[in-house]
């Protein structure tokens, strides 16, 4: 005799068909992602039958000096674009939660714009103003890359700003208050007390900000000169002439990057916000 | 100019916030090492009063003296007092040791010091086995603990306490009571503790200062508080009171006679009550003070003959009992329809038997009872 326990309404993961439902979700997310890595060790010229299993596609992309070039490009890029938009993010975050100053909401608001205008927009943007302001097309490596580490921060920095913004609601202002009480001055409990609270809001925008500047293809198309080639930039070039294995190895190693960042980011994240 | 042994001087301080007066014209003085309350109701300005003397306030006019020095451009990093937060705002990146030398990092206290102080303190809080714990593994008691502890360390002059026992359950808190005074016996510091909680300020501080809209009613002791309220408010914030509207018709030195259309009868005092006569007045009669006896149908007052002279006497009905273990507390109608408290200890185990409901009672209390409140 077997008895037969009720299940409680919210118990979706005991109905199978929410289970096959879960399933079909991340069948749907992750398979054109696995054919993509699958691929990329595949023994043939075309990406369309299994010959077997190779990793000379790998090789042939690091010994790719334009590949190689572009994808250190990106990651200094992204580096760069992380710190100062953090930075950036978190001052914005806390000048709009502690002090109080004409159009503070149009401004809040208007910060976000970055993040809903269309992208070719803004690359368009980008254009004109460098082109505007007559800035150095022709300085050395890695300098010439600043253009492209200023329009990512602007659209970067925002989103920092959302999330330790988001974080600094939480925040007991007692605990700034003791900080004074005990005899620390205004920055010192700025140091000790309120940054230590904002630290998985900094380490989850950093986390967007690198992401965001890892992959973005359009505004840098825009902002990127001759010697300044991204990575995605790099891998559109390639594609336009025929999707090689080569593409599918270099892509995978972007997608390494992305997960190991991730995992570490919400690892420290996990930590700090477990304290409080 | 300020007394030697005075700490904490607030010469007609008042806080505005645009139209609303927070706090309106104090003024209080506090002796050194004296364990001192406000108390009042929410949003009658304690907490901004306790803020004020911290520092994270300024005053709207008015001064206030920390051990006789003008406090009004020192900031609160600056002042010689240190607070216990509500919340107990023990910062939670740092384990129980870090944050009790916190605060001794800004003292110029010499590293080596630092080690024997904070485990002094935090031995002097029976918090000395868990230095190395992190606030997120403590209970809430432990973590006021760590406040007062990191509080105490700095060796303030004045200890600062916002509603210290308000988060803590029934048990701890009447614990925590009889610890706290110890604390404060022990080390000698002043300490000013805001609370809604009478009880609390009554078992704990050596002196209240009661306080409503802003507006300081009375500073006395706790006895005096309760005994000799100087107005309606602190007589019914403090403890329970049946409070009856009349008319003084006699005052003299030896008795006065108040008559209440609201009693339906006339309230005798043996003493003098010396306020000026015929004004309105008001009459609180605590409910430990009256006696309850059963009455006779058609019965006649037990005056002179069943009452020592000198006694107030009024007839009325039980209409509700609380039980409330050590006493029973009696709601009474009175014949007008008026209701009045009555408690009653239950000193023997059968005490609670002796009225029921719709008895039949006489009230019967002292002239020395009743006290006559002029606003």
């Amino acid at each position: 005799m077997t008895k037969k326990v009720a299940r409680a309404p919210l118990d979706y993961l005991n109905m199978p068909a929410m289970k096959a439902w879960l399933a079909g979700v991340f069948v749907f997310l992750y398979t054109p992602l696995m054919i993509l890595v699958l691929f990329s060790f595949n023994d043939s010229k075309a990406n369309i039958v299994w010959k077997g299993f190779t990793l000379k596609w790998y090789v042939k992309a690091f010994e790719n000096t334009q590949l190689r070039e572009a994808l250190l490009n990106s990651l200094l890029i992204a580096g760069v674009c992380t710190i100062v938009s953090v930075i950036l993010g978190a001052l914005t975050a806390f000048a709009f939660w502690r002090f109080k100053f004409p159009f503070k909401g149009p401004l809040e608001s208007g910060m976000s714009l970055p993040i809903v205008v269309p992208e070719i927009c803004f690359g368009v943007a980008v254009l004109m103003f460098f082109a505007k302001v007559g800035f150095p097309n022709d300085l050395p490596y890695p300098f010439n890359l600043t253009q492209i580490i200023l329009a990512h921060v602007t659209f970067a920095f925002p989103f920092v700003a959302i999330v330790v913004r988001a974080r600094l609601e939480g925040f007991n202002p007692e605990l700034e208050a003791a900080a004074l009480d005990l005899g620390a001055s205004p920055f010192q409990a700025f140091r000790d007390v309120i940054i230590p609270h904002m630290k998985p809001g900094l380490i989850a925008g950093g986390l967007l900000a690198f992401t965001l500047s890892l992959d973005d293809f359009v505004i840098t198309f825009f902002a990127s000169g001759p010697g300044t080639i991204t990575f995605p930039v790099k891998v559109y070039s390639m594609v336009r002439f025929s999707v090689t294995p080569e593409v599918n190895a270099a892509s995978t190693i972007i997608i390494l990057i992305t997960v190991v960042a991730t995992v570490l980011a919400l690892r420290a994240q996990a930590a700090t916000t477990k304290e409080s | 100019m300020s007394d030697r042994d005075t700490i904490i001087r607030v010469e007609e301080v008042s806080k505005r916030y645009g139209k609303v007066t927070a706090v309106d014209r104090v003024t209080l003085e506090i002796p050194r090492g004296e364990f001192f309350a406000l108390l009042g109701p929410s949003g009658c300005g304690k907490t901004t009063l306790l803020r004020m003397l911290a520092g994270f306030e300024m005053p709207s006019e008015g001064k206030i003296f920390i051990d006789g020095v003008d406090m009004s451009t020192i900031p609160p990093n600056k002042r010689p007092v240190n607070m216990v937060f509500q919340s107990y705002a023990v910062f939670p990146h740092m384990t129980v040791f870090e944050n009790v030398a916190y605060g001794l990092k800004f003292d110029n206290v010499a590293k080596a010091d630092q080690y024997g102080r904070v485990m002094a303190a935090l031995a002097d809080v029976k918090l000395d086995h868990l230095a190395e714990r992190k606030p997120d593994q403590m209970s809430g008691g432990q973590r006021q603990r760590v406040a007062l502890a990191r509080a105490l360390v700095k060796k303030p002059k004045v200890l600062l306490l916002d509603e210290p026992l308000s988060a803590l359950d029934a048990k701890l808190r009447e614990a925590m009571r009889f610890e706290l005074a110890e604390l404060q016996d022990k080390v000698g510091i002043t300490f000013v503790m805001v609370t809604h909680d009478q009880d609390e300020a009554l078992a704990m501080a050596g002196r209240c200062a009661v306080m409503d809209r802003g507006k300081l009613m009375q500073t006395a002791t706790p006895s005096n508080l309760y005994e000799f309220p100087a107005n309606k408010f602190v007589a019914d914030f403090i403890g329970s009171v049946n409070l009856f509207e009349g008319t003084l018709e006699v005052d003299e030195p030896d008795h006065a006679i108040v008559q209440s259309e609201e009693l339906g009868g006339r309230i005798f005092f043996d003493h003098g009550v010396s306020g000026a006569g015929g004004e309105k007045m008001w009459v609180g009669i605590r409910p430990e003070k009256i006696e309850l006896l059963k009455r006779e149908e058609g019965a006649t007052p037990p005056t002179p003959e069943d009452a020592p002279s000198g006694c107030n006497v009024t007839a009325g009905t039980v209409r509700q009992i609380s039980y409330l273990g050590s006493e029973s507390i009696y709601e009474i109608d009175l014949v007008n329809g008026r209701r009045m408290q009555v408690s009653r200890p239950n000193l023997s185990r059968w005490d609670q038997e002796d009225f029921t409901w719709d008895d039949e009672v006489w009230l019967r209390w002292h002239g020395d009872s009743p006290v006559l409140l002029q606003s």
